[in-house]
């Protein structure tokens, strides 16, 4: 038996518009899985789809080799957290906590009993009485936690659930849940539109674009080889330029364009020899921002092309960090990751 | 002296509507109470301090067979309207997906509203009467022998008024409360489990609550003051608390009318504050 949770041709559509076409996944058990991508790419509905929230258009999901396709979202064994926790305000945190069970038929005192544990494990229990609204938003979230691993679910599904926190709460909540998946061992599949939120957290990072995966893999990989200039773009600290910035673009085997990592870029003055193995342009520099651990240097090739460069702290020449000052950019010919249209 | 400023503006903004109310609100309702401590005979009404027309209203069977009839009407109007009202707000709440679509059903919700309620009341007449269209239409598909006395003139013709005329007032507030749901938490009681039944146990009536009471306290009031659905669709035979007081201005006995117009208000505003006490009406406005 295969464990975890596949997509087979998985396909939504609203009307006759296309939301997710025809998308292959296969997320092993007990991995945390990030599905990562702009609005509208799809992966909310895709989410949605796992959950049983949003009916198939065709395809199939596979859940520990049990098709569950059509089955309602309580018998999938998923347990969905919602964007904005979609606690009922009308209930205490316990209650909100106990809720699956009361419909599961549980009496009264047996599931609080749970949901008191349920709430121990994510450290709210001094806060079961409260309501909803009495709660920050931290708050709220570890209760909506709390009720969607009541049931225990083998998938805990995740839609957004860090992006209504404040930048600070929001790492401190990520570690959390990460922690959280580890301990309990189940599969997470977390949404999300930030690549930083999904590097930190995900086993299994899947980039989607216009209902399509763009790119699965460990964060690791996707970042060191990106497979597309789309994915390139949208993960940040790439560059991507086209084949003839090159002079010679014979590394490039005929891709017609290529990324380059903003980190792997460096400085030199412009009667600087080129290295072995390096390249070097001609660029002129648009501005240099100071971000604590590198030096975030713009540039602008003779054809107009930005490279934005992101160089050490300690490794900025600081003759060469001046506006509008002609430099050279290389970077070492292994750096280049050329894109092959497929 | 910011502060007092300001309060001393506040207080002129509310003085217009504070003017109104005590003219024609405070004022009349203050002559009411001072008359129906007054005296009357056949043809004149005496300036007095007597509780005669108390102590004869709260002794009276008829007084209290009335208000049998008013509360009797009163719950079957409200718990009509109510399961109507709620059918109806939650089928354009939860089942009409569109906007549009929400707002061209309510307006046809309101067309009923597009004449006088004596008129609706009259129309039911040639509807329900003995040689109405219901009576003669049961009787020559030979369903009855005879008309069905029961159709007007009778506790069912009132009722059927005042669902039939107060049913939006149901369907407004609840309608509002149910759209203010979040959607996602049906989902949630969905992804616990929950079946439609659990979903409106659980979720969507306590949500709705406030919009069932205050559409509750709309019913209510409407039918304990009404006296024209009763006088109409009673045939003159059937009488509520209104009905009285209406029979006895038309006698010239206004303290006696008076003295029944305060108990009906203290009846209202009794089950007023009953109702308030469920509702935090500020968070509804």
């Amino acid at each position: 038996m295969v464990k975890g949770v596949e997509l087979i041709n998985t396909s939504k559509s609203y009307d006759g518009k296309i939301a997710v076409d025809g998308i292959d996944l296969k997320i092993a058990s007990g991995s945390y899985c990030c599905l990562l991508g702009p609005s509208g790419c799809g992966k909310s509905t895709t989410l949605r789809m796992i959950a049983g929230h949003e009916e198939v258009t065709s395809g199939d999901i596979v859940l520990n080799s049990r098709n569950v396709t059509d089955l309602a979202p309580r018998k999938r064994g998923t347990a969905m957290m919602f964007q904005n926790y979609a606690l009922f305000p009308h209930l205490s945190c316990v209650d909100n906590v106990a809720y699956g069970l009361k419909i599961a038929g549980l009496n009264k005192a047996d599931r609080t009993k749970e949901a008191m544990e349920m709430l121990d494990l994510v450290n709210m229990a001094s806060f079961a009485d409260k309501r909803p609204d009495q709660l920050s938003g931290g708050q709220q979230q570890r209760i909506a936690l709390a009720r969607a691993l009541i049931c225990k679910p083998d998938v805990v599904l995740l839609d957004e659930p860090l992006s209504a926190l404040d930048p600070f709460l929001r790492i401190q909540m990520r570690k959390e849940l990460k922690q959280l998946q580890s301990k309990l061992g189940l599969t997470f599949i977390h949404v999300t539109h930030s690549q930083e939120e999904a590097f930190a957290l995900a086993d299994l990072a899947v980039v989607m674009a216009d209902g399509v995966i763009q790119q699965q893999g460990h964060p690791k990989s996707i970042f060191e080889k990106p497979a597309s200039a789309f994915v390139a773009d949208f993960i940040g600290g790439h560059n991507v330029l086209k084949a003839n910035t090159l002079n010679d673009p014979s590394p490039l085997n005929g891709a017609e364009s290529f990324s380059i990592r903003s980190d792997k870029i460096s400085l030199a003055p412009l009667d600087a020899n080129t290295e072995e193995h390096h390249v070097s342009i001609k660029a002129e520099i648009l501005d240099v921002e100071f971000q604590a651990q590198f030096y975030f240097v713009e540039t602008r090739l003779a054809d107009g092309q930005k490279v934005m460069c992101y160089i050490p702290e300690d490794q900025l020449p600081q003759d060469l960090a001046i506006p509008a000052l002609h430099v050279q950019l290389s970077w070492a010919l292994d750096n280049i990751n050329p894109f092959h249209p497929n | 002296m910011l502060i007092n400023t300001k309060n001393v503006s506040s207080y002129w903004q509310s003085l217009p509507l504070t003017l109104v109310l005590m003219t024609f609100l405070v004022f009349p309702l203050f002559v009411i109470t001072v008359v129906s401590f007054w005296d009357y005979n056949e043809y004149s009404i005496i300036p007095d301090f007597i509780f005669d027309n108390y102590e004869y209203l709260l002794t009276s069977k008829v007084t209290w067979l009335a208000y049998v009839n008013t509360f009797k009407y009163a719950f079957l109007a409200w718990l009509l309207t109510l399961l109507i009202g709620f059918t109806v707000a939650y089928f354009l709440a939860f089942h009409i997906k569109t906007n549009g679509m929400q707002t061209l059903l309510f307006l046809i919700c309101t067309i009923p509203f597009l004449t006088s309620n004596i008129i609706r009341m009259i129309s039911w007449i040639p509807l329900l009467g003995r040689n109405g269209l219901i009576n003669s239409g049961l009787q020559s598909a030979g369903l009855t022998d005879a008309p069905l006395e029961f159709l007007l003139y009778s506790d069912f013709a009132i009722v059927l008024a005042y669902v039939h005329l107060y049913t939006l007032f149901m369907v407004v507030p609840i309608f509002n409360s149910m759209m203010r749901i979040d959607k996602s938490l049906i989902e949630a009681a969905i992804d616990a489990g929950a079946k439609p039944y659990h979903i409106l146990r659980d979720v969507v009536i306590p949500l709705s609550k406030s919009g069932i009471i205050i559409g509750s306290i709309f019913v209510f009031t409407l039918v304990m003051g009404d006296f024209v659905t009763v006088k109409i669709m009673g045939g003159g035979i059937r009488a509520n608390i209104a009905t009285l007081i209406y029979n006895e201005i038309s006698l010239l006995q206004y303290p006696a009318a008076a003295a029944g117009a305060v108990v009906l208000l203290f009846t209202v505003i009794l089950i007023l504050v009953i109702l308030f006490r469920l509702v935090d009406i500020r968070k509804e406005l």
